[in-house]
């Protein structure tokens, strides 16, 4: 009889499928994973640290360091969080609220479209990654028009956003909602119809309705999994109310409904932006705020629906220019430990795709 | 606006049923109460399975170096009803411990798991309380307000 022996393989930090600096370390027994152990924090920069040492306005850019793929709405669950301990919620006035719906949405569909391409490049489908590529840069042009970056916009304002926008950038942005249904629809028979794509994640990393609710899933990751909750519709923040829109739901929560979630996601938010820019008014884009920014003695946790799962801040005042404490609860953080529930049994192949789908940024985990 | 749980019902429930174990926490948020260390498995565990609070996932574990203790700030949110709570347990300065309630969600995990490394609480009983984000031979507990910022 031959003799067999367990084998620990250790994948990452530099390792194409962890998406950053992630490290895991696997014992094999053959194929098949026996234990996972995730090992996290190359990236730890003690941004809530440095947040102490800040002014709440010098914070602002230090978010888009967060979740790199989707700055703008890291900014604005900030910037809310801020608004709600100063209690100026309900001054933020008309044009701001819409354009950060914009922005946000707009932000949403370049974070999606990274997830589409990293997700068929893990499973070695290349050319799925170039067409999400043009689409994301064409949202990412928007964003930096808008605000004058890519990736770290610092767009969003205590009270407000930081620059309007013109006509011509409207118009752009008119081009792109229009072109994006046949580019979604070029990925549903690129990708999602594919039948070989489908063998591959069909029923891999299956996550239940009641095991993604435990391991504290949120996001479309949660919705993946059937339940049917999402920030923008149940819990309203800003001026989303005013907006209608479905929340897609996957059926058994494997990674090939993580995939198509947001995939039909994307869809949503471009049905959100164009309400938008028909409703959108004249008008200023910042409240009236003092220079210096003091909120009063207290504290506030707000939630926002990040591309990724829900974003919160609990900021702590003690009434003066720095917050006493700023906490970032972190979606892709807590998700990523359900990598090791998961991951045991599987094949090592499947652990990467499983990895994949549930779209982890290492800027946001180690923070 | 945010929908809130009914704190004097709640907090009425909780003490009948774990003996007295929790109370109304003013502060500006209006949304607090504050629960007795030694008691919070016990309590989390009735606001996640009595049907009338329906917390079935926690969120943000939140843990704050007040001049006087440490508060570990639990933030809930019902899927179902959509009503916020804020647990809070408030530690001794010395000897910062408190039941881990891993038990109870696993999503508390990595969370208890970085308070224990940034913020040096103890979470008693939970299954790898080890450093996660920091390395394993880091000295002290970077968020605590003795731990000097250095550049």
């Amino acid at each position: 009889m031959l003799k067999t022996q367990e084998l620990t393989l250790n994948m990452g930090p530099q390792h194409p499928s962890t998406h950053g600096v992630f490290r895991c370390v696997l014992n094999l027994d053959g194929e098949y994973i026996t234990k996972v152990v995730n090992h996290t924090g190359y990236l730890h920069r003690g941004l809530e640290k440095l947040a102490e040492a800040r002014t709440y306005t010098q914070f602002i850019p230090y978010n888009g360091r967060l979740d790199y793929c989707s700055g703008m709405m890291n900014e604005l669950a900030y910037v809310m969080t801020v608004e709600k301990l100063m209690g100026i919620t309900e001054e933020i006035p008309e044009r701001a609220q819409y354009l950060r719906v914009i922005m946000s949405e707009l932000q949403r569909i370049a974070s999606h479209t990274i997830y589409v391409a990293s997700f068929s490049l893990d499973i070695a489908g290349f050319t799925g990654f170039m067409y999400a590529f043009r689409d994301r840069d064409r949202a990412l042009d928007l964003i930096e028009a808008a605000s004058g970056q890519r990736m770290m916009p610092n767009y969003m304002r205590i009270g407000g956003v930081a620059a309007d926008v013109d006509e011509n950038w409207f118009s752009q942005l008119q081009k792109l909602l229009d072109d994006m249904p046949a580019s979604l629809d070029e990925y549903d028979g690129l990708i999602t119809g594919n039948e070989i794509f489908q063998a591959r994640v069909k029923n891999v990393g299956i996550v239940t309705r009641e095991m993604a609710l435990d391991i504290g899933f949120s996001g479309p990751n949660l919705r993946a999994s059937g339940v049917d909750h999402d920030l923008r519709r149940d819990e309203p923040y800003g001026i989303y109310d005013r907006f209608k829109f479905d929340v897609p739901l996957g059926e058994q929560g494997d990674t090939f409904d993580r995939f198509v979630v947001r995939i039909k996601e994307m869809r949503q938010s471009v049905n959100i932006i164009k309400q938008a820019i028909k409703d959108i008014p004249e008008g200023p884009i910042m409240a009236k705020v003092p220079k210096v920014i003091k909120p009063p003695v207290g504290e506030a946790f707000h939630c926002i629906e990040n591309s990724k799962g829900h974003l919160g801040f609990h900021i702590v005042s003690d009434g003066s220019t720095k917050p006493y404490r700023t906490r970032i609860y972190s979606p892709c953080f807590v998700s990523l430990g359900f990598f090791p529930i998961v991951a045991k049994g599987q094949h090592l192949m499947d652990a990467v795709v499983t990895l994949a789908s549930i779209d982890i940024v290492l800027g946001e985990v180690d923070r | 606006m945010d929908k809130i749980v009914d704190r004097e019902a709640l907090v009425g429930e909780l003490n009948q049923k774990l003996g007295n174990c929790a109370e109304i926490f003013e502060d500006n948020t209006n949304q607090s109460i504050k629960v007795k260390p030694e008691k919070i498995v016990g309590v989390m565990k009735e606001l996640r399975d009595n049907p009338k609070y329906d917390f079935k996932a926690l969120m943000n574990l939140s843990s704050v170096d007040y001049p006087e203790n440490f508060t570990v700030v639990y933030h809930l949110n019902s899927i179902s009803y959509y009503h916020k709570l804020t647990v809070k347990v408030e530690l001794d300065k010395a000897k910062p411990e408190v039941q881990s309630i891993t038990s109870v969600w696993t999503a508390a995990n990595v969370q208890e798991r970085e308070a224990y490394d940034l913020m040096g609480i103890i979470f008693t009983g939970h299954p790898n309380l080890k450093r996660i984000l920091l390395a394993d031979d880091w000295v002290g507990h970077p968020l605590r307000k003795d731990f000097k910022l250095q550049a």
